[in-house]
């Protein structure tokens, strides 16, 4: 049985934020891939919980006219990875979400769960940078969208505060449309793994030059991040394999791997530059396909 | 600690009782006696409490009993009919595909849904071990497991 002290069954929005706003360290369960296994391990910080898993009005995963996608927050990751928008549009969303944990995982996991959580290593964070996702969050003052951009600011923290609740990713369409998108994670083991580094790349290109490219990681620094230096090196320029060496070099401005049980800082960086030049190359040839 | 009235059925049987919240389907199903739910690492990383929810197959350990509200649950228990097993059951059978035991209703339902959702004959040995990754054997009988669910899906 699992040690929850207050329990709370959200019926709708706005009942989620007044229960959340009302009790200061109530957290949001939703799929629980998270929650009740800190639960399970005995982590009293999540004794108050304020389960939002009735609230189907956010597994919605929808294209307006203008071409904006929205995915609900609490859409499992299993039924976005098989979303045939997502498949089309997004197709790195539904890569990077492929590689969490197992089937079973990923029948429950939600992506609003993963980005929010705020894990170091989430799978779906460098899909969410390169994508520019916004994030709709509902709170006590209102509706506002926040950008993904700066909206981790820590191991475990974001910028979400006691009372909001984010309700849905929106991707617009100038941040898919004609980019070449990739992700690959290394770790240990194919499956039921945590990511040692996360790689994950966009671009656009006009004949042999890259006109955009978007180049974030996982576990390479305190948070998800970009490498707007990397990027700089890249952009405007033709594809070369000297500009990848260079860009390989500036990468060390962008990221701040450290050691852990996992890996060691070095081997970090050398995943991280490597995974960086394999994924690009590995977009610019699928831009060429698709030209 | 609050209780909800909640209403599922479990191997096309219908039940309506309540359910202390914090209790997770698995426990709730083990004390109805589908003991051959198992509890292996309670975090969701095993599969050994693998059930199909509405025929999505999902740790029963990391869901709570609260979510099964009027969704068709099945474990393995309700698979075998008349005394006959299924095509699943039968391939585990034919190629030794069991060895201690323990993880194999989870795999068996893994399997099952797997199964349901690919009907091609064909499945290559990637597909099906990325299947059934969320599934852990200890006695490592993998190539067992996989030549099963191969014979399976030519029944």
């Amino acid at each position: 049985m699992f040690p929850i002290e207050e329990y709370h069954q959200a019926s709708n929005v706005a009942d989620a934020i007044q229960a959340l706003s009302k009790d200061a360290t109530a957290r949001i369960l939703a799929g629980g891939t998270d929650v009740l296994v800190r639960l399970h391990g005995g982590n009293s910080d999540y004794g108050r919980v304020v389960d939002i898993n009735d609230l189907d009005e956010l597994r919605e995963i929808r294209m307006d006219e203008k071409g904006n996608i929205t995915i609900g927050a609490l859409a499992c990751c299993s039924d976005i990875i098989e979303n045939e928008l997502v498949q089309k549009h997004l197709p790195m969303v539904a890569e990077s979400l492929a590689t969490i944990g197992g089937p079973q995982v990923r029948n429950c996991a939600t992506m609003g769960g993963n980005i929010c959580n705020g894990a170091v290593s989430a799978d779906s964070a460098c899909a969410a940078l390169v994508y520019e996702f916004d994030l709709v969050v509902e709170g006590v003052g209102g509706q506002r969208i926040e950008s993904i951009n700066g909206f981790h600011t820590g191991p475990g923290r974001t910028i979400l505060k006691q009372g909001d609740i984010l309700t849905s990713f929106l991707v617009r369409p100038e941040n898919y449309t004609g980019f070449s998108a990739c992700y690959r994670k290394y770790a240990m083991r194919g499956a039921m793994d945590i990511a040692t580094i996360g790689c994950g790349v966009a671009l656009q290109m006009a004949g042999e030059k890259i006109t955009t490219m978007k180049l974030a990681f996982t576990v390479a620094a305190p948070t998800p991040i970009r490498c707007r230096n990397a990027e700089q090196v890249m952009v405007g320029e033709v594809f070369s394999e000297e500009n990848l060496e260079i860009m390989a070099d500036e990468l060390e401005k962008d990221v701040a791997p450290r050691t852990s049980w996992r890996a060691s800082k070095e081997f970090r960086l050398h995943i991280i530059k490597t995974l960086a030049k394999k994924e690009i190359r590995r977009a610019v040839k699928s831009q060429g396909v698709a030209q | 600690m609050k209780s909800m009235n909640v209403k599922f059925s479990i191997n096309a049987k219908s039940y309506e009782m309540d359910v202390d919240v914090r209790k997770s389907l698995m426990d709730v199903l083990r004390e109805l006696g589908y003991t051959s739910v198992k509890q292996g690492c309670g975090v969701g990383e095993c599969g050994a409490c693998t059930v199909l929810v509405n025929g999505t197959p999902l740790d029963s350990c990391l869901y709570l009993a609260v979510w099964a509200a009027n969704k068709e649950i099945r474990t393995v228990e309700g698979e075998c009919k008349d005394g006959k097993l299924t095509a699943v059951q039968d391939a585990y059978v034919e190629e030794g595909a069991v060895q201690c035991g323990f993880c194999t209703p989870g795999l068996i339902m893994s399997s099952t849904a797997f199964l349901e959702k690919n009907t091609v004959e064909d499945l290559s040995s990637e597909e099906i071990r990325k299947a059934h990754a969320g599934n852990l054997c200890r006695c490592t009988g993998y190539q067992t497991i996989v030549n099963a669910v191969k014979t399976a899906a030519k029944k």
